[in-house]
């Protein structure tokens, strides 16, 4: 059985064209989703990963916009389907599922109203029918008394509600992808256990799914892989054990290690990476990383690739040499703290 | 629901109360003027001011005036005009106000459809040559004064090219409904030229309403949905956009309703409401411009409440407010 | 692989840039604005020609445009015509003035039906309704914004009298109110305590025109207060317990003044209509004064033969209402970006 991926993405470039001259916000990012698999996107605002998912959608459509590159789907590319075919990938084969669930929804249209338009948008059903699979689609996202809420609008909802609704309308057609850009940023901490429980639920039912957000928790809770982004680029790629307890990158790490953690060792103060995001038109020619970076060196001036190491599914895009990572995440992060190893309390 | 509408009928009267009471202050009240010699004309003789200084009470205190004045008006209903002895206020209105509603609501159709396409057009080909060729007819539209426009218009259809294009354009006036193609005739050219203006002025609104809902959320959900354009900038973002455009409208529509084609009725001599108040105006009548401004304030809050009423039906997030 | 240091990472000092304030971006987007621009040349252009209308009137055409001249005579192509002959056309009653000579010294677009040079006409009447247009406008938009924020602001029982006051005036068919107002006060002019407005001044439109007006930009603006004043910077200022006058200055009028801003252009646009109309119903400017609006009406009695003298006002009126329109949709894009998405021309 060939391995094909479900999605495979390869060199997307994005770039905006603005008064100041043409800005790349996604640079030659080259990932793949396999079917009925979770891929975490994480990293920080300005890394390109919503621009990302929002191109392969083709959903970028003001004309100050150039993508390029390679997104097969199944086999085909999406970048240069005809519209009428592009419009039957949107909502059929792949879904999406934005932030921000209080202006997702049109405000003049019941809730029932508009997944049946999606029904109806893709497969030849009467109104009833439509309606009653919308009524369905309600129940099974754990919406209480289904039938009534079908017909109240949008602003009747509460937030957690209306997510589940977007949710549920997005799986109107049964897509093999649904890419959920932050679904539960907007969401309070109690309501996004129930949304992540429900993409599992989901997943479990042969959905792969593409959750961009830039919460590592969110990440380690329900990824099967995960892609760090930073400047556009790949930082680094693998399965969720792997990039969590053996990063690569040294982006990675700063990421992993400004989280707080129970039962660590008592810091005086919180890590952070040093500098700031670098801004979509700032981007270096070599590493995107390098200027924030305590171990760069003259070879990162060249620009690093995604690389695999003895054929492992996990790579990254980083000059280190590849065997001592771990020491040296340790040098990094002695360094980067600046506090003697003497004043930390031992753990127990 | 009922109870909204209740107080809005409420507070619509009370409006109505206090628009009286400033037409009576500035007609009766204006300080160093003669109430009584306004109201009797230019050319009155001692005895008719008498009479109307006694008819009006104006030796009475000013409340005592005014309620005298709405009685008249409202339940005898027999408030005569002084400048035309005899004729009375009422009917002159009643008579009028089918030609005002003819040339309104004639010209309402024309500039909703076409204000509602050219502002639509312009959205959906925003960015595109056509765009801002569409919103210039937009920006002449708002810029030509109405009343100028009516005399350019006449001077072409009646003068220039009256022997060649514009033969069949009949001369200004109005022809009622039981002739309706002479009648149609007649409002032709006032039918498009009141149009022009609003028509700019409802292009240019709902251009920039469509572009602001094509840039919402729920549009980029519809996209993703699969829809296709067409059904996005119709079923979602013009029906969204539609909501503040109706509302404008009804206010619009009230307004003109109530005499506010003036303009437009005195340059083409058409017999309507305007044409009545302005005349009233002119003649210092003042009865008659007690009555018609009386009428056109009554069908601008008419209109305000009706539009209020509506929007909650139009827009869902209003109706729990 | 070389020797990695564990130096600290020079990072580049963050470059000291501070951020043009909100008003040289929107400066700079203004300028960006080509249509803009243009429209803003435009205008220049018609203010600086009827400001030259005293130059035009002595040195050029040689008349005086305030006078009549009946019985004048002119030159045209080197013979000696009058200005006005006997009309032959209709019933043979009245005069027909010259008509267009293209002659910047011997009158330019004609002359209209008291012998006067209509184009000198035209540059001190556009003074005239650029002047009542502007002053209306600025006045308007003063008297508005201070309504607005007072009644946003205060809340209450000021509010509700404030916005019934509003309701009621807007209630009247703007030009109706300003027909009524003109009609009663043109005769014998404004007397209210220590002010008095004589009956010709120019002034007396420019007031009709602002009151009635001032709901149109009031109304807008309580509205913003009302949502401004919920803000949390707001309720933070309130509680720290700076005065009233203080918040009102620091706080909210730097958030809607901008919006006062934009309206100003529309509102001349506005008040140049609306004068023109009054003027054009003889309840506006009053003779000797003239302006577009009157023009228009003086032209009336010559619409079917000397056609010029209408027309030429009406297209200078919708020539600079339309420059004002475009500039003021331009100064919205500039001040308020998510009004760019929503802009016209």
């Amino acid at each position: 059985m060939p391995d094909q991926p479900l999605l495979d993405v390869r060199d997307l470039r994005v770039s905006f064209r603005t008064r100041r001259g043409s800005v790349t916000v996604v640079d030659g990012l080259s990932f793949s989703v396999a079917p009925g698999e979770i891929l975490g996107v994480v990293g920080e605002s300005g890394s390109g990963k919503s621009v990302s998912m929002l191109a392969v959608l083709r959903l970028l459509t003001s004309p100050n916009v150039t993508v390029e590159g390679e997104v097969l789907f199944r086999g085909r590319d999406l970048l240069t389907l005809p519209d009428r075919e592009m419009r039957a990938v949107r909502g059929r084969e792949i879904a999406m599922v934005f932030q921000d669930p209080m202006t997702a929804l049109t405000p003049v249209y019941t809730v029932g109203w508009q997944i049946a338009e999606q029904i109806r948008a893709h497969e030849k059903v009467s109104r009833k029918e439509a309606h009653a699979r919308a009524v369905g689609l309600l129940s099974d996202v754990g919406i209480p008394d289904a039938a009534s809420r079908a017909n109240a609008y949008p602003h009747e909802f509460s937030g957690g509600m209306r997510q589940r609704a977007v949710i549920a309308m997005a799986l109107s057609c049964g897509p093999a992808l649904l890419i959920a850009d932050e679904p539960t940023t907007a969401l309070d901490v109690t309501v996004q256990a129930q949304i992540l429980d429900l993409m599992r639920e989901l997943n479990a039912e042969g959905s792969a799914v593409v959750l961009i957000t830039h919460d590592m928790g969110v990440i380690s809770q329900i990824a099967d892989r995960v892609l760090v982004m930073y400047g556009g680029r790949a930082a680094e790629e693998g399965p969720r054990r792997a990039v969590f307890h053996g990063p690569r990158h040294p982006y990675t790490w700063g990421l992993l290690d400004s989280v707080p953690r129970v039962g660590g060792a008592r810091l005086r103060r919180l890590p952070t990476i040093a500098g700031m995001p670098v801004a979509p038109g700032d981007l270096p020619e070599g590493c995107a990383f390098a200027p924030r970076c305590r171990l760069r060196h003259e070879q990162c001036a060249e620009r690093p690739e995604l690389r695999d190491f003895g054929g492992s599914a996990h790579r990254d895009a980083c000059w280190l040499p590849d065997d001592d990572r771990a020491a040296l995440r340790l040098t990094a992060r002695a360094a980067a703290t600046d506090v003697p190893d003497l004043e930390r309390e031992a753990t127990p | 629901m009922l109870q909204f509408i209740v107080k809005r009928f409420a507070s619509a009267l009370l409006v109505m109360f206090a628009i009286s009471v400033l037409v009576f202050l500035i007609f009766f009240a204006t300080p160093g003027v003669d109430p009584a010699a306004r109201i009797a004309g230019r050319n009155a003789d001692p005895a008719t001011l008498a009479q109307v200084r006694h008819s009006f009470g104006l030796d009475r205190p000013m409340p005592v005036r005014y309620l005298l004045m709405m009685r008249h008006l409202l339940i005898d209903r027999d408030l005569e005009s002084f400048v035309n002895r005899g004729s009375r206020v009422i009917p002159q209105i009643v008579q009028a106000t089918p030609v005002t509603l003819s040339l309104v609501v004639g010209a309402a159709l024309i500039w909703m459809t076409a204000g509602i396409i050219m502002g639509t057009a312009a959205a959906a080909l925003r960015g595109r040559a056509a765009d801002p060729l569409i919103m210039l007819v937009g920006v002449v539209g708002v810029s030509l004064p109405a009343y100028w426009l009516g005399e350019v218009v006449n001077l072409i259809t009646q003068k220039q090219l009256h022997g060649s294009v514009f033969s069949w354009v009949p001369p200004p006036g109005y022809v009622g409904l039981d002739h309706p193609g002479q009648w149609a005739l007649h409002l032709l050219f006032p039918w498009l030229t009141l149009a022009l203006l609003y028509a700019g002025i409802y292009a240019r609104l709902l251009r920039g309403e469509v572009v602001g809902a094509l840039n919402e959320d729920y549009v980029r959900t519809a996209r993703a949905k699969g829809l296709s354009e067409r059904r996005i900038l119709i079923r979602h973002a013009l029906r969204c956009s539609l909501i503040p455009i109706v509302s404008l409208f009804g206010l619009d529509f009230g307004a003109l309703v109530g005499g506010a084609a003036l303009l437009t009725e005195v340059v083409f001599g058409l017999p309507g409401i305007g044409k009545l108040t302005f005349d009233a105006l002119q003649n210092l009548d003042l009865p008659v411009i007690m009555g018609t401004v009386l009428y056109a304030a009554f069908f601008v809050v008419l209109a305000n409440a009706l539009v209020d009423i509506l929007y909650a039906r139009l827009d869902p997030r209003a109706r729990h407010a | 692989m070389g020797q990695v240091s564990t130096a600290a990472p020079e990072l580049a000092a963050p470059e000291a840039r501070r951020s043009p304030g909100p008003w040289r971006t929107a400066g700079a987007d203004l300028l960006h604005n080509r249509s803009a621009l243009a429209a803003a040349v435009v205008l220049f252009l018609v203010v600086l020609a009827t400001l030259c209308a005293p130059l035009y009137a002595h040195h050029i055409a040689h008349t005086d445009p305030f006078q009549s001249h009946v019985s004048g005579t002119t030159v045209v192509d080197g013979k000696t015509v009058p200005v006005l002959t006997p009309s032959s056309t209709g019933l043979g009653l009245g005069v027909t003035p010259i008509g267009p000579t293209w002659d910047p010294a011997h009158y330019f677009l004609g002359a209209d039906n008291q012998g006067r040079d209509v184009m000198a006409r035209l540059l001190y009447g556009g003074r005239t309704s650029l002047f009542i247009g502007f002053t209306a406008a600025l006045l308007t938009c003063a008297l508005g914004t201070v309504v607005g924020v007072v009644a946003g602001y205060a809340g209450g029982v000021v509010d509700a009298v404030i916005s019934r006051v509003l309701d009621v005036i807007w209630a009247f068919p703007v030009y109706l109110l300003a027909i009524c107002l003109s009609v009663v006060l043109l005769t014998d002019g404004l007397h209210l305590g220590p002010l008095t407005v004589e009956a010709g001044s120019l002034w007396l439109p420019v007031a009709i025109i602002a009151a009635i007006y001032v709901p149109y930009i009031a109304r807008p603006l309580r509205g913003q207060v009302l949502v401004l004043r919920n803000k949390e910077y707001i309720q933070a200022a309130v509680g720290s317990g700076a005065p009233t006058v203080r918040i009102l200055r620091r706080e909210v009028l730097p958030n809607v003044l901008p919006t006062a801003i934009v309206f100003v252009p529309l509102m001349t646009a506005l008040a140049m209509l609306t004068e023109s109309a009054l003027s054009f119903l003889s309840v506006g400017v009053q003779p000797p004064d003239a302006s577009w609006g009157t023009i228009i009406e003086d032209g009336l009695g010559l619409l079917y033969t000397r056609p010029a003298v209408t027309i030429a006002p009406g297209l200078l009126i919708a020539l600079t209402t339309a420059a004002l329109n475009v500039l003021g949709d331009g100064v919205r894009d500039a001040l308020d970006p998510g009004a760019r998405l929503r802009g016209g021309v």
